[in-house]
């Protein structure tokens, strides 16, 4: 097994078992014993150990010369011709990067007819735009965007690659990495260079928990990561910008599909329009049933604010999935977030913690939803919702 | 139909509880179970079977407990399960998951379908899935929310996207993973339980799957962790308790100029 | 506690825990409100196997039976009617009653009796109802007028049961009804009606104080001809069927009160964790402390007792009509003593339909009156005691 603990060397401190997420670790006869079976060698008890008692081994096959990999690359991802702001957002964050590591920002656009919308790329920071126009690409496929991107990738050799954590994203980038055969960190929070190794640090959430794991894929390039729609801010656009223009065009063969995209349907109801709201009046399992999110709606509407939930609520049916904010929904960053009856576990938090003005309503004063609260209120939310609507709409006039 | 179903034992995360001092995950007695998300892939999976006939197969890949969360697929309605667990299998990550599950699915081959939840609720990552399709190089749609037609060698499928979903023809066989809206999983009967508890679960090993060490667990995983840490929560803010009129009152003072 | 359960009954418990807080607790409120019978509840049931516990593996149940024993699975059957009733008591009845009117047939049914009936009752397409009581005859049951007069090859009925739950939902009906009433007691008969037989009719439906979620309804037989095949074991023998049916059925009223007393106390609880007066949580009071502790504490003796009585019903003893009677005071006793301090736990919030507390209390009282009243169950004590010691 890669890891061991060196019984002479360890005190029975403890600290290990402090910092393992899985509570793989044990103290027999004053000694820490790692459980095999729990642990997944993810290394938090090697940092822990201030006596270096722990080792963990890892064996690379592989010689790497990271030399021969450079450049930022942001994927942008574009539906009916129109980049996704996801992209100009890793755009700026991808800027940062390659100004740390002194290199350039490149942006790969792959569809149609995209003229436009390179020198948007462009106006948001990108040096270079690779561009790739086919007609199989003008809607997403896994298959040809997949083909494209991985050429793309071999011949240019980028140092890290970027993509937004969308529901494109997530299914195309799964697919490039295992082709590359590389790391890919999924959902990241925090991206930064290493400033002596000039690696990518990769930070998410991890164990489910309340726990941040900072994740790198040293001898592997390119490293990739996705990042979640409004985790990073967009920057500014710079008219004045000049970029370079690369088209690739691929062999036909390349660009086959084994599934065929029939229609794309446009559902309104489904179209929550949550990422962008600037306010969210949202709803958890204190709401106690489906009627009772009326009274969320009409703040909401009077607010002109959009709605969400937890995914307690989601998953008793209260809410449709669309609405749900925290890890396994949507991440959202409005200036006013309204949290009612929504306790706040680390899965919701995650989700809406960097919204500019927290309110919690919500009858347990331990719960954890004020602990990030900026202005928490602590009584019943039946009684304060409506009053806060009408004095709203009085102000307001709606 | 022969479909392969891919699930993954999680930590039960509804209920978690936070160590108020160290601000990390209680684990002790939390439940372990077969990731939501998975759920919706094996109700997928029996209601196929019920139409099309054919064998349905579940796998895991993880600890000797997983097992119990294969008993728990098969109550509801599948028919064969296979484990894959090896101490050489810890610290793999979703390249090193993909290509260990892809190399046991390689084994059960020929099938038609393989069902997978969209993500695990514990990782969140969504890779493995397109992982295990690129793996065995076949087509793959990922959010499935309905099957519209299932014919020889095609699938007519709905995919959800943010706006709406998309209509797809794919070719079988080929990777789906669904989405919750797609079903309501069964609870299981009594009978399935029973039938569950006596079946034989197949235990798989590196060596049994033909997997090459280099590319498995710690080693075959190009990721690594290097810091694990507790963010510094972001500090809690006033305080309002009391009269409802004097908090609203002051709640709107204070809000009104950001609306 | 660990009862030492088979690998079945654990199966059947962690089932009916898992369906009675998935599907049944959140809509208990709501079934008590509009009165109304769980029709889904049941089907998920019936595809779950439930219904098949109590019927013999011959008979495509899922109970298997030592050679020469005619009932059992009892144990099982409180068990999942324990776990339904921690969230509903009204839908726990709605299963348990189906047993109760299969009992005489899985008791006292001939062959064709049992292969006609059982497998539809096992898989849950068909409920039952079992009907004796009548306007001028609750406890004093001997004094029902329902009457079945032999005509050639049939049997007619006439007369009116009533409170007869699942009456209307079910499809199969054990009734009993006088074949010669100058012989009184000695002179009723159990038969089986069909729903849809001509002459049979429901009658007026029940607004009840709790266990809402059941139907409970008039039955009217006007005339209503039934094959004499339809009569259980022979003429005469209604009420030593009927007495001997609740002897087994009895730790299942029981167990329902174990369950509503259980579900009861577990909101209880953790409401008494949440709930801050005089600026700590009213559990680390010790007035309150020592509440929970007492209804914990009878509520684990009231399912010993009656775990214990379905064991011995289980393992093939006839002899429990006094155990039986015990289990059945003693719990619903319980049940009611619970649900009442648990309300008053809950102080004026208790008292409120908002919450969900009251609607045990309301649930938990039928089961003092039912299957005989508690009154009737001491009689039954007694006289075995006087009984034994005469001997």
């Amino acid at each position: 097994m890669p890891i061991h603990i060196i019984a002479e060397k360890c005190t029975g401190c403890r600290l290990c078992i402090k910092a393992c997420p899985l509570n793989a670790i044990k103290i027999i006869e004053k000694k820490a014993v790692i459980e095999l079976d729990l642990c997944n060698l993810c290394g938090a008890c090697v940092d822990a150990c201030k006596l270096n008692a722990i080792i963990l081994e890892k064996t690379t096959r592989h010689t790497l010369d990271a030399t021969r990999y450079s450049g930022v690359w942001v994927f942008a991802e574009q539906k009916k011709g129109k980049v996704q702001s996801v992209a100009f957002e890793l755009l700026f964050k991808g800027r940062q990067l390659a100004e740390k590591l002194n290199t350039d920002l490149s942006a790969v656009i792959l569809g149609e007819k995209l003229e436009e919308e390179i020198q948007e790329l462009i106006w948001h920071g990108a040096d270079n735009v690779y561009v790739v126009e086919d007609k199989q690409l003008a809607n997403f496929q896994d298959e040809p965007y997949t083909n494209a991107l991985v050429e793309l990738i071999k011949k240019y050799k980028p140092g890290i690659v970027l993509c937004g954590a969308t529901s494109i994203g997530r299914a195309l980038i799964s697919r490039v990495a295992v082709r590359i055969k590389t790391g890919l960190t999924a959902d990241c929070t925090g991206l930064d260079i290493d400033s002596d190794s000039a690696i990518l640090l990769q930070t998410r959430p991890a164990f489910g928990g309340n726990i941040m794991a900072t994740i790198i894929t040293p001898n592997h390039r390119p490293q990739m990561a996705t990042v979640r729609h409004k985790v990073f801010p967009e920057g500014s656009t710079d008219m004045k910008r000049k970029g370079k223009i690369i088209r690739e065009k691929f062999d036909g063969r390349l660009l086959l599909s084994r599934t065929k995209l029939l229609d794309i349907i446009e559902e309104v109801e489904s179209t929550v329009n949550l990422t962008e709201a600037d306010i969210i009046v949202s709803g958890g399992r204190g709401m106690g049933g489906a009627q009772n999110f009326k009274i969320l709606e009409e703040l909401a509407y009077v607010l002109g604010g959009a709605m969400g939930a937890s995914r307690a609520a989601v998953d008793s049916d209260w809410m449709a999935y669309s609405h749900q904010v925290g890890q396994t929904g949507k991440t959202v960053c409005p200036k006013i977030y309204i949290a009612c009856g929504i306790s706040g576990q680390i899965q919701h938090l995650v989700g809406m913690q960097s919204s500019k003005i927290i309110v919690a309503i919500n009858k347990d004063p331990d719960a954890p939803i004020f602990k990030v609260a900026t202005y928490g209120i602590v009584g019943d939310l039946f009684e304060i919702v409506p009053a806060l609507t009408k004095r709203f709409r009085e102000i307001l006039k709606k | 139909m022969d479909i392969i179903v891919c699930i993954k034992q999680v930590p039960e995360t509804t209920q978690v509880r936070i160590n108020p001092a160290t601000n990390t995950l209680i684990r002790e007695g939390v439940k372990a179970i077969i990731n939501p998300f998975d759920t919706y892939a094996i109700e997928e999976a029996v209601r196929l079977k019920e139409r099309f006939g054919g064998k349905t197969t579940v796998i895991s890949m993880g600890p000797p407990q997983a097992e119990e969360a294969l008993r728990e697929a098969m109550a509801m309605g599948l028919d064969e399960a296979v484990l894959l667990t090896d101490r050489a299998f810890a610290g793999s990550d979703t390249l090193a998951t993909s290509y260990i599950v892809s190399c046991a699915i390689e084994k059960l081959t020929p099938f038609d379908l393989i069902l997978c939840g969209k993500q695990a609720s514990d990782g969140d990552t969504a890779q493995v899935g397109p992982g295990i399709s690129t793996h065995l190089d076949i087509p793959q749609v990922t959010y499935v929310k309905k099957i519209r037609e299932v014919g020889n060698s095609y699938a007519l499928v709905e995919r959800m996207t943010e706006e709406g979903y998309e209509i797809l023809k794919v070719a079988l066989p080929a990777l789906l993973t669904v989405v919750k809206e797609i079903n309501e999983p069964r609870i299981p009967s009594l009978r399935g339980m029973m039938r569950a508890k006596r079946a034989q679960v197949l235990c798989w090993k590196a060596q049994d799957i033909s997997a090459d060490s280099g590319r498995i667990g710690l080693d075959g995983s190009p990721t690594q962790v290097v810091k694990i840490f507790t963010p510094p929560p972001r500090k809690g803010g006033q305080i309002f308790e009391g009269e409802t009129s004097d908090i609203v009152e002051k709640l709107v003072e204070l809000l009104k100029d950001q609306i | 506690m660990d009862y030492q359960l088979t690998e079945q009954q654990k199966m059947i418990q962690e089932l009916c825990r898992r369906i009675a807080k998935e599907k049944i607790q959140p809509i208990a409120a709501d079934l008590d409100k509009k009165g109304e019978f769980p029709k889904e509840i049941i089907e998920l049931l019936a595809q779950s196997d439930l219904f098949a516990i109590f019927i013999p593996a011959e008979y495509d149940g899922a109970l298997e039976l030592p050679a020469g024993q005619k009932v059992g699975g009892v144990l099982d059957l409180c068990i999942a009617t324990e776990e339904l009733s921690r969230a509903c008591g009204g839908t726990a009845v709605c299963y348990a009653a189906s047993a109760l009117g299969t009992f005489p047939i899985v008791l006292y049914g001939n062959e064709e009796q049992k292969k006609k009936y059982l497998p539809f009752i096992a898989s849950g397409k068909k409920l039952v109802a079992f009907g004796l009581t009548e306007p001028e005859a609750g406890s004093d049951a001997s004094a029902i007028k329902t009457t079945a007069k032999k005509a050639g090859d049939f049997y007619v009925l006439n007369g009116t049961k009533h409170f007869i739950t699942n009456g209307g939902d079910a499809e199969i009906y054990t009734i009993i009804a006088m074949t010669d009433k100058s012989k009184g007691a000695r002179g009723a008969s159990a038969f089986i009606v069909e729903k849809g037989t001509p002459g049979f009719s429901f009658g007026k439906e029940e607004d009840k104080l709790g266990i809402r979620a059941s139907i409970t309804r008039e039955l009217i037989f006007n005339d209503c001809k039934i094959p004499k095949e339809n009569l259980l074991g022979r003429e005469g023998l209604g009420f030593i069927m009927t007495m001997k049916t609740f002897d087994i059925s009895r730790p299942g009223v029981a167990a329902q009160a174990v369950g509503i007393a259980q579900g009861a106390l577990d909101l209880t609880v953790r409401y008494a964790k949440e709930r801050h007066q005089f600026g700590k949580a009213i559990s680390s009071f010790q007035g309150i402390q020592w509440m929970l502790a007492d209804m914990a504490t009878q509520i684990e003796a009231a399912r010993a007792l009656v775990y214990s009585v379905a064991r011995n019903i289980d393992s093939g003893k006839t002899d429990v009509v006094k155990e039986s009677a015990m289990a059945k005071v003693f719990a619903s006793d319980t049940a009611m003593r619970v649900t009442t301090d648990c309300l008053q736990i809950y102080g004026g919030y208790g008292y409120m339909k908002d919450y969900p507390i009251e609607k045990y209390m309301r649930d938990a009282k039928i089961t003092q009156i039912y299957e005989g009243t508690n009154q009737i169950q001491r009689n039954i004590i007694a006289i075995q005691l006087i009984k034994e010691t005469a001997k």
